[in-house]
């Protein structure tokens, strides 16, 4: 129904929004190879000095490791608990279904600040020092919606004949699970681990609140930047977080084709 | 092979009973799988929510900065006191401003990609768009410290368009610029949603009844499309009031103050869970009524 004039508006509008969309992230990659200790524009100098200081910080080195630790164990405790409601969700009918869902999408629908405080009054109420299993349990909670959103949408694309004809053939439940299940939704289980992964490990709304005194890289980069402190090296690490946090999208994309990545998933 | 795993299977009774008696209950496979993640559920964010809920009638003890589980409105009636009020009128209109502009900006975008591109291009775009929203959020944010900050490549460039330097970093419409880029992500996609699930059939339709052009935007195309406009919006609209990483470092302190930021501080210097928690029943109730007029718009369809 559109004219050649509407077209080339409409195109026109796309490219602006995707300059918009990629503009601020390329300028991160940019400001990290620049040399200069006071960030100006334009670049002068370039360099990849400041990735080395970095990684020799043990600041950052600490950090990274508390991320990381934080990381896999969600990534891990998100994908059973997720893809058990997932399985439990598409294969039965109960009282409450429906609520299930929207339940499992509250953590990420509502503000951060919401689920961190909740938490924190939580772990205080009960006089639970805040720790590393602190972290944990904040990051999995928000991180199990990735990984359901993601096996559901899977299991709704595929048919429920598979399991019963391997059934009908005599496997049992635990070969059918291992031969027909599994190998079905591997890719969508390895989609969700990668999106849960690349949301911990840059997350710092509920680490905040979950943390205490501990320092995951999110918060040291949040830290750095409220006092304006070792710039060049916050450039450097929030670039190496932005490509440990795009690259896990592209694969899981090329995996998933993108089904139950949208984020916003009330299913 | 296949026949070799069967064997196994017939060897192995035990599993094979254990296997068919779950298969025969169907309600004990059903509490099996589903009964570990309502548990984390209700025994970890559930209880948490309610604990927020009830600590917002606690008090803190001023001498010793402990808590006193003793029931009060106090930290209700604070919420009426001077700033707050100005403050949760702030952030209300800002979450407003970005949900709005952030609908104008997605509107024609989604509708390029469901009704015009090839699918090739459509693939590549909502992945272009996947990639911003999944990517770094600090990362995203610190992007525009660089560049609306002073001698920033904002104002580098407009220096050189003989513009002059913007200087609004710091500003209440530095905000409002980076939550419209932060969460503009989430409005696309259920726009997309919304517009990709109408069928040609309509627009042909309208045409066949002497509709023009705008005419059929207007009243076939839109419509269809403000389900996903809601559902966008409640997204964009809930993590603009709940954001206070961007006041934090976007904004400047006492005129750029948001209801996140100042939950966080009451947590942090104030040491005030209390009126934290009572802070935060407003993001919660402004949401809840939010969604159930969505609900009634018929957006959770477009999700």
């Amino acid at each position: 129904m559109e004219g050649r004039a509407t077209r080339a508006a409409l195109v026109v509008w796309v490219a602006g929004v995707l300059v918009f969309l990629f503009l601020p992230i390329t300028t991160i990659v940019i400001f990290a190879f620049d040399r200069s200790n006071v960030q100006s524009w334009p670049i002068r100098n370039w360099t990849t000095h400041w990735f080395l200081v970095a990684w020799e910080d043990p600041a950052v080195r600490s950090a990274l490791w508390l991320s990381v630790k934080a990381g896999v164990a969600a990534t891990i405790l998100a994908l059973v608990l997720g893809s058990a409601a997932a399985f439990g969700v598409h294969r039965f009918r109960f009282f409450g279904r429906d609520a299930v869902s929207l339940f499992l999408v509250l953590p990420i629908a509502l503000p951060g600040i919401i689920t961190g405080l909740a938490l924190r009054s939580f772990f205080t109420f009960d006089g639970i020092n805040l720790s590393l299993v602190t972290i944990i349990i904040g990051h999995t909670t928000f991180c199990i919606v990735v990984v359901y959103n993601n096996v559901i949408s899977r299991l709704r694309r595929t048919s429920g004949s598979l399991g019963e004809a391997s059934m009908d053939l005599g496997a049992h439940g635990l070969q059918t699970f291992r031969y027909v299940t599994l190998p079905t939704i591997a890719t969508a289980l390895v989609s969700g681990a990668l999106l849960a992964f690349g949301l911990s490990f840059d997350e710092v709304i509920v680490t905040t609140f979950t943390a205490g005194a501990q320092t995951t890289l999110p918060i040291w980069i949040f830290g750095q930047i409220r006092l304006g402190q070792q710039l060049p090296e916050v450039n450097v690490v929030v670039t190496v977080v932005l490509a440990l946090t795009v690259v896990p999208v592209a694969l899981a994309a090329r995996l998933t084709g993108g089904g139950g990545m949208t984020r916003s998933t009330v299913q | 092979m296949v026949k070799g795993e069967v064997r196994e299977g017939r060897e192995s009774t035990g599993v094979a009973r254990v296997s068919a008696a779950l298969w025969r209950r169907a309600w004990l496979r059903a509490a099996l799988t589903l009964s570990p993640p309502l548990a984390w559920f209700l025994v970890i964010y559930l209880a948490s929510l309610i604990v927020m809920l009830v600590t917002a009638f606690w008090t803190v003890n001023p001498f010793t900065n402990n808590l006193e589980h003793q029931f009060t409105l106090s930290n209700f009636a604070a919420l009426f006191d001077a700033p707050i009020p100005a403050i949760i009128g702030r952030t209300v209109l800002i979450a407003a401003l970005v949900t709005v502009t952030d609908a104008i900006i997605a509107l024609p975008f989604a509708y390029f990609m469901a009704r015009i591109a090839t699918p090739r291009v459509r693939n590549a775009l909502f992945v272009a768009v996947l990639l911003p929203l999944w990517a770094s959020y600090l990362a995203r944010v610190y992007a525009w410290i660089i560049i609306l900050t002073k001698d920033g490549t904002l104002d580098w460039t407009t220096q050189h368009l003989g513009l002059g330097s913007p200087n609004i970093a710091y500003t209440n419409l530095a905000m409002y610029i980076v939550f419209s880029y932060i969460w503009l992500p989430f409005m696309i996609l259920p726009v997309y949603g919304a517009l990709e699930r109408i069928p040609d059939s309509f627009i042909e339709a309208s045409a066949d009844l002497g509709a023009r052009n705008w005419r059929t935007l207007r009243s076939v195309v839109l419509p269809l499309a403000l389900p996903g406009v809601v559902a966008g919006s409640i997204f964009t609209f809930s993590l603009t009031l709940g954001d206070y990483i961007t006041p934090l470092l976007i904004g400047s302190g006492s005129g750029t103050n948001l209801i996140g930021n100042v939950i966080y501080d009451n947590i942090g210097l104030a040491n005030n869970l209390p009126f934290a928690a009572a802070l935060a029943f407003v993001p919660i109730v402004i949401m809840t009524v939010y969604l159930l007029v969505a609900r009634a718009l018929g957006a959770f369809e477009a999700m």
